[in-house]
């Protein structure tokens, strides 16, 4: 039988939908895995936004992830029990997004300011001689900025609280 | 029950009937990045509702889905400003800041409601929100000390859409028990809150405020009583919906 341990290895090739370096593991997402019993895993996932559109094929993902290391019984759900947060993220999920091209998300305090949007790092080459030119970008967890320095538009990863 | 049925259902309207009319910008926003920021908060909204519809399920309402498209005009619970056409771009992000700052002032109250299925939503939601706030902010500001029409265009949309806001805070015939049992502080308040935050803003931008002696709030969306608006919109919205009501998505 798996350990929990196992299990949680095996969700980290399960890959977040709109970026393909960073896993659900690493982004945080998943906050609870429990075996129930021989090849029975309840799983508890909660959503970057509300109005995610990904959360029905995550919840299909991992579900699909699980099945194939020889688990049958697999129930997943999305609840807002731990709500999720952008400090979440892990030191590997960091380091994914910059690989994407994402300035990963500044470090909050319980509390997001405009100012703490204003001079994210560039991910290309690392001046916080940057500007946010929009606080929405292609998708709900993702702003705009643009670094004055290499005079590239790139995109941020929304710090939430 | 009623009474938090009653919240849910005026909260989650708002956000599915304002979310549709964001969602009309998309494809006609006045720069890329505003199409994008109305576009964005449309999905936002409309995930919002969806996740208040799916508490209101819970409480043994009908399907989100079927209580989003399938309803008439006179059974929606949604405050007339979030049922106006978009008109000018002035009138969108007044209307979006004087809304948007209300509902993150509500969610934020809510997330210490006593009905804790709420209070976990709305912890999750009011940090979203707070994007929206920035976002209108930095546009009323922008806006109102930008050129003289531009200032002119949104103190028209101030004026024309006073009463309309103050829509937002018609009170409940639950008010009372609501804030009895500790489930929300109540409209009274959140208007309180509400004037305390926008003022300061609006004058920074060069806005005026109509004269207290003028407002007359438009209520009645809470009831059910639209404007001429609102049918085209659910009709809009229900379209493809009603084609196949039982299609797999």
């Amino acid at each position: 039988m798996l350990t929990t341990n196992e299990i949680w290895q095996a969700l980290e090739v399960v890959k977040d939908p709109e970026i393909p370096t960073l896993s659900m593991v690493d982004m945080g997402i998943i906050t609870k895995v429990e075996i129930r019993g021989e090849s029975n895993v309840y799983v508890e996932m909660t959503p970057t936004f509300t109005g995610c559109p990904a959360i029905k094929m995550m919840e299909n993902m991992v579900s699909d992830r699980l099945k194939e290391i020889g688990i049958t019984t697999v129930e997943v759900i999305t609840t807002f029990d731990k709500p999720w947060d952008s400090n979440k993220l892990t030191a590997r999920g960091l380091i994914c997004l910059k690989k994407h091209g994402l300035a990963p998300p500044v470090k909050h305090e319980g509390e997001i300011t405009q100012d703490l949007l204003a001079h994210v790092e560039c991910p290309f080459c690392g001046s916080k001689n940057t500007e946010m030119k929009s606080p929405f970008g292609p998708t709900l967890c993702r702003s705009m900025h643009y670094c004055n320095d290499c005079l590239q538009a790139f995109e941020g990863f929304k710090p939430v609280v | 029950m009623n009474h938090i049925k009653e919240l849910l259902y005026k909260m989650a309207d708002d956000l599915l009937i304002l979310g549709h009319r964001n969602s009309e910008w998309t494809g006609l926003g006045p720069i890329l990045e505003e199409d994008i920021a109305f576009s964005s908060m449309a999905q936002d909204k409309i995930g919002q509702s969806q996740t208040l519809f799916q508490l209101l399920h819970d409480l043994g309402e009908q399907e989100p889905d079927t209580v989003a498209f399938t309803r008439n005009a006179n059974q929606f619970h949604n405050a007339i400003i979030t049922e106006l056409p978009n008109m000018d771009y002035a009138f969108s992000i007044m209307r979006h800041f004087l809304y948007d700052t209300a509902d993150q002032l509500r969610f934020d109250m809510l997330a210490n409601s006593s009905y804790e299925p709420l209070a976990k939503v709305a912890r999750k939601v009011k940090g979203e929100l707070k994007y929206h706030v920035f976002h209108a902010n930095t546009w009323v500001k922008k806006l109102g000390n930008a050129t003289e029409e531009s200032h002119a265009r949104m103190q028209t949309a101030l004026n024309e859409i006073w009463d309309d806001a103050l829509g937002l805070f018609e009170e409940s015939t639950f008010e009372e028990q609501l804030i009895k049992e500790g489930v929300f502080v109540g409209e009274v308040e959140l208007k309180n809150r509400w004037l305390a935050i926008i003022s300061p803003i609006l004058s920074d931008s060069m806005l005026t405020i109509p004269h207290e002696s003028t407002w007359k709030p438009n209520i009645g969306g809470r009831v059910g009583k639209h404007t001429e608006h609102l049918q085209p919109l659910l009709d809009e919205m229900s379209e493809v919906f009603k084609i196949d009501p039982t299609a797999e998505w």
